[in-house]
């Protein structure tokens, strides 16, 4: 799974498998990262800016509500980022895309992050909004699972050495949780709304004030290039650590 | 083919039943794990009524989990699972005839001695039948996704802990379904709504996780 071995269909005048190629890949993705570290750069130190000054506060919950432009944000990553790791097992078990298993190992902790981040955050939010760190409401039982799935998704990656192995096993483990997912989810809502009918809380009242959607939003699109910046530096990471193995592999063979 | 997996049904059988992981054995353990809680729990009737469908159907959880790792490692180990995947029958009908039998050895025997168990845990007795019917509908579907973990760590020695990482956060909504069944009859409310969503899991789950095992089997042990 590998630069040699690249795509079975090299010549083919198609950009998707030219892109695939792990050496372009290493060449293209060099360049484009500077450029993204600045936008993230930009768009978070505006967005956190925007959130945490000017942003008026909430006239319910004073400023404590500002951890929402971390918290949200982080959220939307957190299904995202598992959307995207859906996706490469797709390109993984489907059309053994050279690069598709490095992106969706690359993906796996970075998603986990942003899962805990987002539970963290909630929590923090939590104690004094309702006054509890944790509830076990839906949402957050939900976000806990899909915590948990990528922990799974880690250890197995962590459990099986070769690479290929492991990335068609997470594969299948990926698309597994994925059918599960949307199961899980509705069935957690169920469960809640027939336990506690009437919730403590409000999530941020009906409609959200330009002023806290604009950061908001900005946040967002902030945590995607962070994620864009983060998953490229992985996954040159990994590239070059299957390199320096194949290398090490061949030398110990070559001196054998 | 029929004659193909009724010899697989008839082999899982009587090995659960010579190696030592038989019927008698499943109930033992749960029988165990049912009265150890009263020693933790403190023997609290009220309470113990309280928590008694949920302690059951996590009692039924582990019990699934139990043989789970050997369900298919022992076949790699002694090359019965090549032969199986050289076989002209379907591997997904094979594994799901596996997944059946591990079944019968785990699941159904708990399904039908809940009730008893229940009686000793001082469940209402308007729920002990809903009990056994939410266990009956809903264990096969813990071992039909334990078979894909089965599947996924098959080549690796011990997998039986990652086996666990992997399956248990799955099986939340069959958790919740399955307690609210006995939930709601305790209530005297209805529960057809749960028995039904309960019942659609196990369904999808028998047909999406052969296919998935199988894959997983064919992409991993080449």
């Amino acid at each position: 799974m590998t630069e040699n071995s690249a795509s079975p269909r090299q010549g083919a005048p198609n950009a998707f498998w030219s892109l695939a190629n792990p050496g372009r890949f290493m060449g293209y993705s060099g360049t484009l990262l500077p450029w993204l570290a600045v936008i993230t750069l930009a768009l978070l130190s505006y967005g956190l800016y925007k959130g945490l000054f000017v942003a008026p506060a909430d006239y319910q919950q004073g400023e404590s509500m500002r951890i929402m432009y971390i918290h949200v944000p982080a959220a939307w990553m957190a299904m995202g980022v598992y959307s995207l790791m859906t996706m490469s097992s797709l390109g993984t078990l489907v059309w053994k895309h050279p690069l598709a298993d490095v992106s969706q190992k690359a993906a796996a902790p970075i998603g986990a992050t942003f899962t805990a981040l987002c539970l963290i955050t909630g929590s923090l939010w939590g104690k004094p909004t309702w006054g509890t760190w944790w509830e076990w409401d839906a949402r957050m039982t939900s976000v806990l699972v899909l915590l948990l799935i990528y922990l799974g998704i880690i250890a197995l990656w962590r459990a099986i050495d070769e690479p290929l192995r492991a990335a068609r096993a997470v594969a299948i483990m990926t698309l597994v949780g994925a059918v599960n997912l949307p199961i899980i989810k509705f069935s957690v809502d169920w469960w809640n709304t027939l336990h506690q009918p009437a919730s403590v809380f409000k999530k941020g009242g009906p409609s959200i004030h330009p002023a806290m959607l604009e950061p908001l939003l900005v946040m967002g699109l902030a945590f995607g290039f962070l994620f864009g910046c983060l998953q490229i530096i992985r996954m040159q990471a990994e590239i070059m650590n299957r390199r320096a193995e194949r290398l090490a592999l061949r030398q110990a063979n070559a001196e054998a | 083919m029929i004659a193909t997996l009724r010899a697989v049904l008839s082999r899982e059988l009587t090995l659960a039943a010579r190696i030592g992981a038989g019927v008698e054995l499943g109930i033992v353990f749960f029988l165990i794990l049912i009265s150890v809680t009263p020693f933790a729990l403190g023997p609290d009737q009220k309470l113990l009524s309280r928590l008694a469908p949920a302690l059951l159907w996590i009692a039924a959880l582990l019990a699934t989990l139990l043989g789970l790792d050997r369900l298919l490692q022992a076949d790699e180990e002694d090359g019965v699972l090549d032969e199986l995947m050289l076989s002209e029958t379907p591997l997904e009908l094979i594994l799901l005839t596996k997944a059946f039998a591990h079944w019968l050895v785990t699941g159904l025997p708990l399904a039908l001695l809940a009730p008893v168990l229940g009686l000793m845990l001082a469940i209402s007795p308007a729920a002990m039948l809903p009990l056994a019917l939410s266990l009956l509908v809903g264990t096969p579907a813990l071992t039909f996704l334990g078979l894909v973990g089965a599947a996924l760590t098959v080549t690796l020695r011990r997998g039986g802990l990652l086996l666990s990482v992997l399956v248990l956060p799955l099986t939340a909504p069959i958790l919740i379904f399955g307690v609210s069944i006995v939930r709601e009859a305790a209530e005297g409310r209805s529960f057809t709504t749960p028995l039904a969503l309960l019942g659609g899991i196990t369904l999808i789950s028998a047909v999406v996780s052969p296919v998935a095992a199988a894959a997983a089997l064919r992409f991993t042990r080449q």
